[in-house]
């Protein structure tokens, strides 16, 4: 469990990028921060490894204050995966996999065991262990720069727009593949994204903020749809301009037993299933979140 | 050809004399421009301060230097030292803002992520900054090599033996040939220097040459997705 008690930072230029901040982020589930650039998502998950001490207030995790713990053994003991991968240029994909446990005197040859199988877990060939970093395609890079955050086993996982840069197809791809990772790993994941899509589909618990990262709503996502606080919620998740209200359009013939639904700008959105005229519906619980991509594209797009 | 074919032991043993003489300046000035370099980008006034000294070195003419340094620290005026002392002093000159462009031309998502896996400061500076920097320094290392070995000649008119032996020496005894052959293995030995140290840095840093690859899917496979997506 991490936990933020009145947190605040103020960077010397003055920008006051966080204000009173807090939260408590529960263990074994993947926390949101969600939010437009320079909200401060970003401040606060670096202040989770010291990359950023806060000005005022406190940071426990599992009750114990970080300022106390020195920040390189605190950062070795905390995944960390970050947009463009981060990856070291002149390592190449398995050394860079290793990287922490070799700066914790693993033995390299067990280092290396590892990283093969944990290249094995985020779904690359292991021939590409030899490789650069620069030989790789961009969703590749990335999935390195998970299997590298995972090296040590941690219990906290921290995700900074992992998926940002790259195409949607591979986005969804990896998106897919933290959910499997997530479900078999029960790592407490604090991600930071500005898609609204990715914190819904990702988060256990999402948090919408705005600017001086000030909580607007916090909850699960079918919480923030069902209710979005203000408008400054209703706005972001795109519930103001009716694109999470879907109808089913009527003048378009069914097929089969599906029938089209539209949004409130009157743009196909999705179709439901209405066998013998009657609405499909659907039993919540338990969720599967490993529906294909072609669904997702669709709700991309 | 025959003054050559006649003095070849000789021109060996200036070449060795050369080299003796050359090459500590060119790993000194190495060295020590890492930490000046470093301390160049530490500070927002450190860095027009060494690099506008350091490049003043560079402006002191030679000859003078030879002489100011045995006075200075009490050697003799043939001591093989004056010269590595005043080599190393124009290395430097030229050495510190490529170490400082390098270390700064380091990319710092890449510092960051360093950071953020548990790097210590010091360890990152050798392990991640350093090497990275390593093209530029590359680059520095060859124009200081080339011009520590020209340099090197210099101290021929002060009487230290090198290859410029066989300038003041064909110019005194009128050997043309002598002093062509001094300038043609000055600029042999530079071309040397040079592979040897573009192949040093091939070695160094494997991961400047590795090819790029042509994209497949994000698992490495070769694609294996349904197109419809």
């Amino acid at each position: 469990m991490i936990e933020f008690r009145s947190v605040s930072k103020q960077f010397p230029d003055g920008t006051r990028a966080v204000d009173d901040f807090s939260i408590t982020i529960p263990s074994r589930k993947t926390t949101v921060f969600v939010g437009s650039s320079g909200c401060g998502k970003t401040t606060l998950l670096r202040m989770i490894n010291r990359m950023v001490d806060p000005s005022s207030g406190s940071i426990e995790i599992d009750g114990e204050n970080i300022s106390a713990v020195e920040p390189v053994h605190l950062r070795r003991g905390i995944g960390y995966v970050m947009q463009n991968s981060g990856l070291l240029p002149h390592r190449k994909v398995i050394d860079n996999v290793a990287t922490v446990p070799l700066l914790n005197g693993v033995p390299r040859k067990q280092a290396h065991a590892d990283a093969l199988d944990l290249l094995d877990r985020v779904g690359l060939d292991r021939s590409l262990a030899n490789r650069y970093p620069s030989q790789l395609s961009g969703g590749q890079q990335q999935r390195v720069g998970v299997a590298r955050g995972l090296a040590v086993n941690p219990n906290i996982l921290l995700m900074d727009e992992p998926f940002g840069a790259v195409d949607p197809i591979v986005r969804s791809d990896l998106q897919q593949e933290t959910i499997r990772l997530q479900r078999d790993l029960d790592k407490t994941v604090v991600f930071v994204t500005h898609d609204i899509d990715e914190a819904f589909l990702l988060g256990d618990q999402v948090v919408i903020l705005q600017k001086g990262a000030k909580i607007a709503q916090q909850g699960t996502p079918e919480e923030i749809l069902a209710n979005p606080v203000n408008d400054f919620v209703a706005s972001f998740i795109g519930a103001d301009r009716g694109k999470r209200r879907l109808t089913v359009d009527a003048n378009i013939a069914a097929s089969g037993d599906d029938l089209l639904l539209v949004d409130a700008g009157g743009y196909a959105a999705g179709v439901i299933s209405a066998p013998g005229g009657r609405l499909a519906v659907g039993n919540p619980s338990p969720k599967s979140r490993s529906i294909s991509n072609k669904t997702d594209q669709a709700g991309d797009a | 050809m025959k003054w050559i074919s006649n003095n070849l032991e000789l021109i060996g043993q200036l070449s060795l004399d050369h080299l003796a003489i050359a090459l500590p300046p060119i790993l000194l000035s190495f060295i020590l421009s890492i930490p000046i370099g470093w301390l160049a980008n530490r500070f927002a006034w450190s860095r027009g301060v060494l690099l506008t000294l350091s490049s003043l070195l560079y402006a002191i003419p030679s000859l003078p230097l030879f002489i100011v340094i045995p006075v200075v620290i009490g050697t003799g005026l043939r001591d093989p030292i004056n010269m590595t002392i005043a080599l190393t002093l124009y290395g430097i000159a030229l050495m510190v803002r490529s170490t400082a462009d390098g270390l700064a031309s380091v990319d710092g998502d890449v510092i960051q992520s360093a950071t953020a896996m548990g790097y210590s400061t010091w360890t990152r500076f050798w392990r991640v900054e350093l090497p990275l920097a390593g093209p530029v320094l590359l680059a520095g290392v060859r124009v200081v090599s080339v011009s520590t070995i020209s340099l090197t000649t210099v101290g021929a008119v002060l009487g230290i033996s090198s290859l410029g032996s066989l300038f003041t020496d064909g110019f005194q005894r009128s050997i043309t040939a002598e002093i062509y052959t001094g300038i043609v293995v000055t600029i042999v030995l530079a071309l040397i220097f040079d592979l040897v140290i573009v192949q040093l840095g091939r070695l160094l840093m494997p991961w400047t040459r590795a090819p790029r690859k042509t994209r497949d899917d994000s698992r490495g496979r070769l694609a294996e997705r349904e197109v419809t997506a």
